[in-house]
């Protein structure tokens, strides 16, 4: 039996739900240079977000016709919180030592945590995710799951839109400026404390889609659901190359992809029986960007500092 | 009739030292001011405070009449105010033809811009030439180049150039100055802050000689040209 088609389409599912949180970080590091560890909890409050949105629904209404609120529900949420986050935490401190903003990300990480854990109602453990009915999809040899259905849709039309934002708009111009040199920005009439609102909420946004399809993935939300999450998806912005958007993408695929075939084969190593399975897919995760940072420092597809003019 | 701008016992500090001690000086429509003097005077200080990068601690600084200072730096330049500010500062990662845009991000005349991208090419056409080529790889002169077509964009009433001749090559350094003479015959209003004082006193109508955060000479070009003091000063005569 050959699984490895399989194996490389749950990889790319589980990469893409990287991808999307992973651009957050990337797209505010590129502009503040600020690694933002509450992403992760920014995230798992679009989580929460969506349930809330479905527990407001009446009983029995169709998830066909509950996801698009649910979606919106989540990125208002989280999107919220974010811009929240850059007004009255971070933005005092700009300018200040640079690690006084990151600290205040570790704090706020936390905050966030607790704050769905005592005020969220029975969030003390999961809350069950509403599920898409029917059963999985079979296509040849692939297996996908119903959750899935969702990943595989959303995350190539959130990549595609945030891309062409980015590249191809004013507003996503003044975005490139702003990351490259933001005094010299200000000069041409961009106005840098705007574009830095507009990366954080973008970032929170394509999380909060990452997180709803968390929920069908996993059929679970919880208040803890940002912290490993978040490590990875920041591993994988890393991966990419901070700074750079595709980059971020194709980290969180590569991660995606490595993570679930260390899972799948390792095992069948000779002498690493023990080193394969679920539980050590989080170590190999982090090896691949150990291996991978030794041989290119910027990341994939990072350009190297001393290229800042 | 009232100058273009006009600067007033101008005075910014880093903290609590202050760089700029109180200057005042005005610009003409039509005319090229230069700012000269050594490392240090306060020169870049200046421009950087008039484009609204730094804000003063005291003094006033009028364009047309009404005062910057409150006014965000990513506001003054609509105003008609263009900054190519010192070490060019171009953006590396995007091609030529976007670092010209980028001059014109608040114009929303489509038509007029690309005009305007033509003229920035017939005015120096190397640019034209690598428009697709990313502006990181240009060499200095290139780059000030562009810095300076950048800054055309916006279609300033005012342009500052800030030590445009900085680490060029001596042919480079009198195309650039070329352009600045040609710029200045097409009727373009320049502040210019230079090292370079002998071409910058050249080019000019009026000159401002700054040490230390203050201005200590001022006259016409030519006068300054001709100064005993400035040329055993800047002109590294004896």
């Amino acid at each position: 039996m050959n699984e490895l088609p399989q194996q490389l389409v749950n990889g790319l599912l589980l990469g893409s739900m990287y991808g999307l949180v992973a651009v957050g970080y990337t797209m505010v590091y590129g502009i503040v240079q600020l690694i933002n560890f509450a992403h992760g909890e920014i995230f798992m409050t679009g989580g929460f977000g969506a349930l809330t949105v479905w527990l407001i629904l009446p009983g029995g209404t169709s998830m066909w016709v509950a996801l698009p609120v649910m979606i919106i529900g989540a990125v208002i949420v989280a999107t919220t919180i974010a811009v929240g986050a850059e007004r009255f935490a971070y933005r005092p401190l700009r300018g200040g030592p640079r690690l006084a903003p990151l600290i205040t990300a570790i704090g706020l990480s936390l905050a966030l945590q607790y704050a769905v854990w005592v005020w969220y109602p029975e969030a003390k453990s999961a809350r069950t995710f509403p599920q898409i009915p029917g059963g999985p999809i079979e296509l040849g040899p692939i297996t996908i799951q119903t959750g899935d259905v969702f990943l595989l849709i959303a995350a190539p039309i959130c990549m595609a839109v945030l891309a062409f934002f980015v590249m191809r708009t004013r507003v996503g111009r003044g975005m490139q400026a702003t990351a490259q040199d933001p005094d010299t920005a200000k000069l041409m009439g961009v106005n840098t404390d705007r574009i830095i609102v507009i990366a954080f909420a973008l970032g929170a946004a394509m999380a909060a889609v990452g997180a709803v399809a968390y929920g069908l993935k996993y059929g679970v939300v919880d208040y803890k659901m940002g912290f490993l999450l978040g490590l990875k998806a920041f591993t994988a912005a890393v991966l990419g190359g901070i700074g750079n958007i595709y980059g971020a993408m194709i980290g969180g695929v590569v991660l995606g992809i490595a993570e679930t075939m260390a899972t799948a084969y390792v095992s069948h190593i000779p002498g690493m029986e023990q080193l394969g399975g679920q539980s050590w897919a989080d170590v190999w995760a982090f090896v691949l960007l150990i291996v991978v940072l030794l041989a290119r420092p910027q990341g994939l597809l990072g350009e190297r500092v001393a290229d800042r003019a | 009739m009232t100058a273009l701008l006009e600067v007033e016992d101008l005075r910014v500090a880093y903290g609590k030292i202050e760089a700029v001690k109180g200057i005042s000086f005005s610009v003409n429509a039509g005319e090229v001011v230069t700012l000269i003097g050594t490392n240090g005077a306060g020169k870049t200080t200046t421009l950087r405070t008039l484009s609204g990068l730094l804000k003063p601690v005291g003094g006033q600084i009028k364009f047309e009449g009404k005062s910057l200072r409150k006014i965000p730096a990513h506001k003054i330049v609509s105003l008609g105010l263009a900054h190519s500010p010192e070490g060019r500062h171009i953006f590396p990662r995007m091609t030529i033809e976007e670092n010209l845009l980028l001059g014109a991000f608040l114009r929303k005349d489509t038509a007029g811009i690309a005009k305007d991208v033509q003229r920035a090419y017939d005015l120096f056409p190397i640019l034209g030439e690598r428009r697709k080529q990313a502006a990181g790889t240009l060499s200095g002169g290139e780059q000030q180049m562009l810095a300076m077509g950048r800054a055309l964009m916006s279609q300033p009433k005012l342009l500052m150039l800030d030590e445009p001749s900085m680490g060029l090559s001596p042919i480079m350094m009198q195309k650039i100055m070329a352009t600045i003479a040609e710029l200045k015959a097409q009727g373009t209003t320049i502040l210019l802050v230079e090292q370079n004082a002998q071409a910058a006193l050249a080019l000019a109508d009026q000159g401002h000689v700054m040490e230390i955060g203050k201005v200590v000479l001022s006259g016409t070009g030519q006068n300054l040209l001709h100064d005993e003091s400035v040329r055993k000063a800047y002109l590294g005569e004896d």
